[in-house]
């Protein structure tokens, strides 16, 4: 899907969107009568990376790993607890509310849930007149010609601006939500889930809808999603996210021949085969545990606890998002012990106790005396 | 939950014309609002529109309260002592002249009662729109901005509702001196409070919606979202607390000239009457205290019913709201 209409400036110039080291936590206010504590979520915790022009990147997750909150802060509806978002050139990061107006006629979003995203007491061509009526560039007749076109563009017949949304289908309310998004040609769309929410069926008349209108308008998307298949259908890059970090970000089709993190291995491994003939050569790997509270994430690498191949290391030193096993840059991989080609990860057993697996909130991992146990019994 | 309502009655007189040539089908395409759906099941209410036309006649009583005076010839303040008083100086029963008769002073009930509608009507709506205004965005305020504005705005509502209204009123009344405009300020400035809770925890829900959301990625201002996109949200529940607020309104500005503190003499005025008929009931004298009670009775059952219809029809679950 990669886009032929922009001029094709190598280097910086090429990067519409930069997120650098982007780290958002939620105060979560656990009060005992008099004795207030102060608990953080952290939703996200020193997410970097870059969108090109043109280009779609797929960023894929559990729920709960701090996807949405990330796409939020890039968009600013949250503020940013700290980091740097480049937009276009210029730095977002710490833009009131008011300058960030401007940059939100390039930048939008395209929410998950068709019904929640549209305003039930307004009609279609209201919400759709969103964009123009806020930014004040239409009204009247015109404001309603351009809504039109707009339905037009994306599917919708234009005779039913007066419609409400409850009048409308589920594939039909996210047209909406997408012509709202698109009303301003922006330069970056933000899709968190657009299809997760709605019937296969309608998934991809969705799905192609966004690429055809990629291939129109030249737009570039963050596209984030929790269906591995989808993301790999629509992605040029995919970062994949464990518990608010990205644990590996690669060109897709290196991403899924050469999986260097067991958590992507894992989750690669859990896409259905369409045909039932080969489904039974694929080994399955399963992941035990439960993903840990983000309000005391684990120490060093964040997915020791369930790592078919966690170590001490991998509990002591948080590792690097570097390429790894000699991957070119634009592979990179957060993980101390990555999967080589053609490793079943299966097979795979840690070297840490038990213990310091399963007690989600790393008190005991950080516990020395667990690991030299551990490790005097394997001397032994 | 609506369309189902909908659907269950009997259809209206356009069915469902599904691919019908696209030219014919735009006439039809107008789409049925929540507040279209709302009045349909309103109008199939038989006792909020039994109410309703009672109302209307009150309203038109009190719009052509005029008219009645100059076809009896008796004007609201006029004192009869010839016709209107019997020899020893007592009120007249109803007769041809005075058709609900006369009151301690000689003056013509029924012209009277007419006049005091127009006083409970315009106290009724003008406290209640201020309440409701000043509420909604009270409420939106909180709601929305939250934290410290929400936390002033809450203890200020604590405090309101802490204060013994009638005292209050009747205090104020007595240092400002009575006039309607007091008396429906002190009705809204005592009502809000429970609108603004209300609206508050409406807006509170509603403000976590996706579509606020997206009107913020946008770049929607904070005012525009309270009033564009929230507003019409909470509109509903706002319409029938107001139409429940018209009656206790009505009643309320009643008490309070019964009490001597509300609208001054001679204007005509149900709760005055009352007061005063209870001097001359003693001697046989029903009529006086019994047609301004009836006068004000029916208008508050009337609203009273009329909202409860608003309520079911535009709050058909009947879960969002008090009562």
């Amino acid at each position: 899907m990669s886009n032929e209409s922009v001029v094709s400036a190598p280097g910086d110039d090429d990067v519409l969107l930069r997120v650098e080291n982007v780290v958002k936590y939620f105060p979560v206010s656990s009060s005992q009568l008099f004795r207030r504590q102060r608990d953080f979520v952290h939703a996200v915790e020193g997410v970097s990376l870059e969108v090109r022009r043109g280009q779609t990147l797929g960023l894929v997750g559990e729920t709960g790993c701090g996807k949405s909150t990330l796409a939020r802060c890039i968009m600013r509806l949250y503020d940013l607890t700290s980091g740097k978002i480049t937009f276009d050139g210029h730095d977002i990061s710490t833009l009131s509310r008011r300058s960030m107006r401007p940059y939100r006629r390039d930048m939008q979003m395209i929410f998950q849930d068709p019904y929640g995203s549209l305003n039930p007491r307004r009609r279609v061509g209201s919400i759709i007149g969103d964009p123009f009526a806020i930014h004040k560039i239409a009204s009247g007749q015109e404001r309603k010609k351009k809504v039109q076109e707009v339905m037009e563009l994306v599917g919708l017949n234009p005779e039913h601006f007066n419609r409400f949304p409850a009048e409308f289908s589920g594939g039909q309310r996210q047209r909406i939500g997408v012509a709202r998004a698109l009303a301003f040609r922006p330069k970056l769309v933000i899709c968190d889930e657009p299809v997760s929410a709605l019937d296969v069926s309608i998934q991809a008349q969705i799905i192609n809808l966004l690429a055809d209108l990629q291939k129109e308008f030249g737009l570039t998307y963050l596209f984030i999603a929790h269906d591995l298949s989808v993301v790999r259908h629509v992605s040029d890059s995919v970062a994949v996210m464990y518990l608010g970090q990205i644990s590996e970000i690669a060109p897709t089709s290196q991403l899924w021949d050469h999986p260097r993190h067991p958590y992507t291995d894992a989750l690669l491994s859990a896409v259905p085969v369409p045909n039932p003939d080969h489904a039974g050569q694929q080994e399955r790997i399963i992941l035990v545990g439960d993903v840990p509270s983000p309000v005391a994430p684990p120490s060093g690498c964040r997915f020791h606890p369930r790592c078919p191949k966690a170590a001490p290391t991998c509990v002591e030193q948080e590792p690097v998002l570097e390429p790894r096993l000699g991957d070119g840059p634009d592979h990179r991989t957060k993980c101390h012990f990555p999967v080589a080609d053609g490793e079943d990860l299966s097979l795979a057993r840690p070297t840490i106790s038990a213990e310091a697996r399963i007690v989600e909130t790393g008190i005991l991992a950080g516990d020395d005396t667990s690991l030299t146990a551990l490790g005097s019994k394997e001397e032994s | 939950m609506s369309q189902s309502l909908a659907a269950a009655a009997p259809p209206p007189t356009e069915p469902p014309s599904p691919a019908v040539a696209e030219g014919a089908a735009a006439k039809k395409i107008e789409g049925r609002s929540p507040w279209r759906l709302g009045m349909e099941r309103l109008l199939r209410d038989r006792a909020a529109m039994i109410s309703l036309g009672v109302i209307i006649l009150i309203v038109l009583l009190a719009i052509f309260a005029p008219v009645i005076a100059a076809i009896t010839g008796h004007g609201p303040d006029e004192q009869f002592a010839a016709t209107g008083l019997t020899a020893i100086g007592q009120p007249k029963g109803p007769n041809s002249t005075f058709l609900l008769g006369t009151d301690n002073l000689g003056r013509d009930v029924f012209v009277r009662i007419a006049y005091g509608a127009r006083i409970s009507l315009i106290v009724g709506v003008a406290a209640t729109a201020l309440t409701v205004v000043v509420g909604a965005v009270a409420g939106l305020v909180s709601g929305y901005f939250g934290g410290l504005t929400d936390t002033l705005i809450a203890r200020f509502i604590d405090w309101l509702l802490a204060i013994p209204f009638l005292l209050f009123a009747i205090s104020l009344v007595v240092i400002i001196g009575p006039s309607l405009v007091v008396v429906i300020i002190v009705i809204g400035f005592f009502g809000w409070a429970s609108v603004g809770r209300i609206v508050r925890g409406q807006v509170l829900s509603i403000k976590e919606k996706e579509y606020i959301e997206a009107a913020r990625a946008l770049g929607a201002s904070s005012w525009r979202i309270m009033f564009v996109d929230i507003l019409p949200n909470v509109l509903a529940p706002i319409i029938v607390y107001a139409t429940l607020l018209i009656p206790l309104a009505i009643v309320t500005e009643a008490s309070l000239s019964y009490l001597g503190v509300g609208i001054p003499p001679p204007t005509p005025d149900w709760g005055q009457m009352i007061n005063d008929a209870q001097n001359v009931y003693q001697y046989g004298a029903w009529w006086f205290l019994v047609f301004p009670s009836i006068a004000l009775l029916v208008t508050t059952l009337s609203f009273n019913i009329f909202g409860d219809g608003v309520r079911d029809a535009f709050d058909p679950r009947g879960d969002r709201l008090f009562v």
